[in-house]
C-alpha cells in the first residue's frame, strides 16, 4: 500500500526530485553500495526468486553457497591468522611466538620487497627496503631462524609470496625436513597467484607464460609430495586494494582461478588431483551486505564452473575455501582508533560470509607496520566475534534474506558478464597484455576517489567529522641497522657454504628450466646448498626473461 | 597563455603500491596538467633522467614502502646535480610525521599522507610552480 498520495505535501517547493535508481520511500538521494550499485528501499520475495536446492543447498553441499563444510564454525572455528613480518627473521620469529601465545591459530608471513621481487638484501636496488615492509629472507638460514622453536608439523603457515613462490616454498620444505617433519603432514598456503600480480599487486618477476608453467610444476609436485598444502591462494584482495569494485574483485579473481584450472588441465593433470588444493583470498571492505553477498556468490560460481565446465567429480574440487582480510585500503590515518571499529565490522562480514581463515588489520596500519599492542587488539577482535557474539552458532544466518539473496544473484550475474568480456578479449593473459584489467581498475579507483572528494561517499574523520588537532599514536619503526645486520649475516653464509655445490645446483636448475622439467626438485637442492634467493631468481631470469609493466593510469 | 604545468609522477624503489600514484596522476591530468607516469620500480637515476628528458616543473614521488629516508634524499641530490633545483618535488605515501622535517630539509616542498584532499594537492602544486617561476 502506498499511502503517500493522500498525505499533504509539507515539503518545501523544489524538494521533490525524480526517482533515481536506488531511490525509494523516504529519499531524495541515491542509495548506493560502496561499489556504486543501486540499492532499493525494500526487497521482497520477487527480488530473490530462490530455488533452494539449485541456488543454495545446505552447507557443505553443492553449490556451496552456504559454506564449504557441513558443520562450519560449529565443527571448528576459522583460523585466526595475522599477517606478520618485519626486520630480520629473528625479530619476526619473536612476533610469531607472541601471536601464538595470544591465541592465534596459524602463521602468515609478510616478506620485504627485496624478497618479494627475488633480490638479495645486498643488491643495490634493495637499499633502503630491507626488512621494511616484511621480513628479509636471503637463504635457507633465514628461514630456519624464522621458524626456530615453531614445529612446522603442528602449525599451518601461509606465505604471501608470488614471483619467487617456488623458492620460498622450497625453503619451507627444507626447514621442515631439518625439523624432521613429514611433508605429507604439512599444512599451509603459498599465495603463488601470479596473474593478479600483473595488474594489481605488482610483485611479478618473469613473464606470464613461464610463471604459469612454474605454478603447474608446484601443483604437480605438491599433489604427490605435500598433499595437504594449498598450492595457490587465488587472491582478490590485491585487486580490490588496487581500487577495483567488489564485482571486479569477484569476477577478475574467479577468471584467474579458471585460468589456473585450464593450465593444469592443459599440462595433463587430472582436475580432481589439484583442484581440491586451490584456495582463495578475499578483501572485506566497508559495505557489510555487499561483502557477504560477494563471498556467497563466489562459492556458488566456483562450484558451478568446476562441475559443469571443467568436469570435476570430487566435491572438494567444487567447494571454495578462502582466507579473508579486512580492507587495508579502508583504514584511515586520521583518527586511527576509528579503524578498530571498521575492522570489527568488516571481520563480522567475513565471518557471516563463511571464511576459513581471517586476518584483521591493526588500527595503526595506515601509518606504519603494526605495533604489538595494535596487533593484539586486532586479534582480540576476532576472538570477541568468535566467542562473545553468538554469530557462530548457526551457519549462513543471512540465507533467505531477500536483500542478501538478491544481491548475491546480482553479483553472480555481473561477474558472468565480465567472464564473457574476458573471454571475448582472449582470456586473462591477453587481457593483461592489452591492459584491460589495469584500465578497468584505474577507472574504478579514480571514480571512487571522486565520490569521496565530492562527499558522496563518507569516510569518517577524513571528509566528515574531521578534527583539527589529533593526538599522535605510537608507531613501529624499522631501524636502518636491520639492513646492515642482514647483509652481514648474508656475507657470513656466503663465506661458509660449499661454493661448488651452490654452482652445481644452480646449473641443474637452469638445465631443468630450459628442458621444461619440473623445477621443484632442483630448486630444493639449490636451497639446501644455501644458494641465495637472488642467485636462484637470477638463474631463472636468464632462462625465462623478465616482465615489464605497461604504465597505465 | 602559459604552457601547462608538466608533472612527472614517479614510483622510486621496489614499492609495488600504485593506486595512489595512478589516482593523483589522473587528478593532475584532470586539472589540465601534462602528466608523465614512470611506472613501478624506478631507480633514483632513472627518475631524474625522466625529469630532465620530459622537462617537468614538478616531480611527484609516491612511496609506501618505508624506503623514503634512503631514496628521497638521493633523488634530491641527483636533481640538483642535473641542474633541476627549481623543480617542485612533492612526496605522497605513508611517511611517519617524524620523518617529514628531514625530507623538507632535503628540499621536498610538501608531503601528503593517506586521505589527503586531491584538490588541495593540485592547488598546492599550482601555487608552488607559480612561486618558483616568479623567483626564477
Amino acid at each position: 500500500m502506498d499511502g503517500t498520495s493522500q498525505a499533504p505535501n509539507c515539503a518545501a517547493p523544489g524538494a521533490e526530485r525524480a526517482a533515481a535508481p536506488g531511490a525509494g520511500p523516504g529519499s531524495g538521494r541515491q542509495f548506493l553500495t560502496l561499489s556504486g550499485q543501486p540499492v532499493k528501499a525494500v526487497y521482497r520475495p520477487e527480488d530473490a526468486p530462490i530455488d533452494y536446492a539449485r541456488d543454495l543447498g545446505d552447507p557443505g553441499r553443492y553449490p556451496f553457497t552456504r559454506g564449504p563444510y557441513e558443520t562450519m564454525y560449529r565443527g571448528r572455528l576459522w583460523t585466526m591468522r595475522q599477517f606478520a613480518g618485519y626486520g630480520t627473521a629473528a625479530e619476526t620469529n619473536r612476533r610469531f611466538k607472541y601471536l601464538l601465545e595470544q591465541g592465534q591459530t596459524g602463521l602468515s608471513v609478510a616478506f620485504d620487497f627485496p624478497t618479494l621481487l627475488g633480490y638479495d638484501s645486498d643488491h643495490p636496488f634493495s637499499d633502503g627496503e630491507v626488512g621494511k615492509l616484511g621480513v628479509a629472507i636471503d637463504t635457507l638460514a633465514d628461514m630456519e631462524r624464522l621458524f626456530e622453536g615453531i614445529p612446522l608439523a603442528q602449525v599451518s603457515t601461509s606465505m604471501t609470496i608470488n614471483g619467487p613462490a617456488m623458492v620460498l616454498y622450497a625453503m619451507y620444505l627444507a626447514v621442515a625436513e631439518k625439523q624432521g617433519a613429514d611433508w605429507r603432514q604439512l599444512r599451509g598456503t603459498i599465495q603463488n597467484d601470479i596473474l593478479k600480480e600483473y595488474y594489481a599487486q605488482n610483485t611479478y618477476i618473469f613473464p606470464p607464460q613461464p610463471s604459469l608453467k612454474i605454478i603447474t610444476d608446484i601443483f604437480a609436485f605438491s599433489s604427490e609430495h605435500v598433499p595437504k598444502w594449498n598450492t595457490i591462494s587465488i587472491s582478490g584482495y590485491h585487486i580490490r586494494e588496487a581500487g577495483a569494485t567488489a564485482v571486479q574483485e569477484l569476477a577478475f579473481t574467479l577468471a584467474n582461478g579458471f585460468t589456473y584450472v585450464e593450465e593444469g588441465i592443459k599440462a595433463g593433470l587430472d582436475v580432481d588431483c589439484f583442484a581440491p588444493r586451490l584456495s582463495f583470498f578475499w578483501d572485506i571492505h566497508n559495505d557489510f551486505f555487499e561483502e557477504i553477498a560477494k563471498l556467497r556468490a563466489a562459492r556458488r560460481i566456483w562450484a558451478r564452473r568446476m562441475r559443469e565446465r571443467y568436469g570435476a567429480k570430487d566435491p572438494r574440487s567444487w567447494a571454495m575455501r578462502f582466507h579473508a582480510q579486512t580492507a587495508g585500503v579502508s583504514l584511515t590515518a586520521q583518527q586511527p582508533e576509528n579503524n578498530i571499529v571498521r575492522v570489527a565490522l568488516q571481520a563480522l562480514a567475513a565471518v557471516l560470509g563463511g571464511c576459513q581463515s581471517l586476518h584483521t588489520n591493526s588500527f595503526d596500519e595506515a601509518l606504519a607496520l603494526p605495533t604489538e599492542q595494535a596487533v593484539r587488539i586486532a586479534l582480540r577482535t576476532q576472538q570477541i566475534i568468535a566467542e562473545e557474539t553468538g554469530v557462530t552458532n548457526t551457519i549462513d544466518p543471512l540465507a533467505g534474506s531477500y536483500f542478501v539473496e538478491a544481491l548475491t544473484d546480482q553479483m553472480e550475474r555481473q561477474a558472468e558478464e565480465y567472464f564473457r568480456r574476458i573471454e571475448e578479449i582472449g582470456g586473462v593473459v591477453a587481457g593483461i597484455e592489452k591492459g584491460f584489467f589495469q584500465k578497468e581498475i584505474a577507472d574504478a579507483s579514480y571514480a571512487f576517489q571522486r565520490r569521496v572528494q565530492q562527499g558522496q561517499y563518507v569516510i569518517v574523520g577524513v571528509n566528515k567529522y574531521q578534527m583539527e588537532e589529533e593526538q599522535p599514536v605510537p608507531i613501529l619503526k624499522i631501524g636502518e641497522d636491520v639492513q646492515r645486520r642482514q647483509i652481514r649475516d648474508l656475507r657470513q653464509i656466503k663465506r661458509s657454504r660449499h661454493r661448488r655445490r651452490v654452482s652445481e645446483t644452480l646449473r641443474s636448475l637452469a638445465a631443468a628450466a630450459r628442458r621444461g622439467d619440473n623445477v621443484m626438485p632442483p630448486l630444493l637442492d639449490a636451497v639446501r646448498a644455501y644458494a641465495t634467493l637472488g642467485e636462484i631468481c637470477d638463474t631463472l631470469r636468464e632462462v625465462y626473461g623478465e616482465y615489464r609493466e605497461q604504465a597505465i593510469f | 597563455m602559459d604552457r601547462p604545468i608538466r608533472v612527472l609522477v614517479a614510483k622510486p624503489g621496489m614499492d609495488a603500491h600504485d593506486r595512489g600514484a595512478k589516482v593523483i596522476a589522473r587528478a593532475f591530468r584532470d586539472a589540465g596538467m601534462e602528466v608523465i607516469y614512470t611506472g613501478l620500480r624506478q631507480t633514483p637515476q632513472a627518475i631524474v633522467d625522466a625529469a630532465v628528458d620530459e622537462d617537468v616543473d614538478v616531480v611527484g614521488l609516491s612511496i609506501l614502502s618505508g624506503a623514503h629516508n634512503t631514496l628521497v634524499p638521493r633523488i634530491m641530490d641527483l636533481l640538483r646535480q642535473a641542474g633541476l633545483d627549481d623543480v617542485v618535488v612533492v612526496v605522497g605515501g605513508i611517511i611517519p610525521d617524524d620523518d617529514i622535517p628531514a625530507l623538507k630539509a632535503a628540499g621536498v616542498a610538501e608531503v601528503f599522507g593517506p586521505g589527503s584532499d586531491l584538490d588541495r594537492i593540485v592547488e598546492f602544486v599550482r601555487q608552488a610552480v607559480r612561486e618558483r617561476q616568479r623567483i626564477g
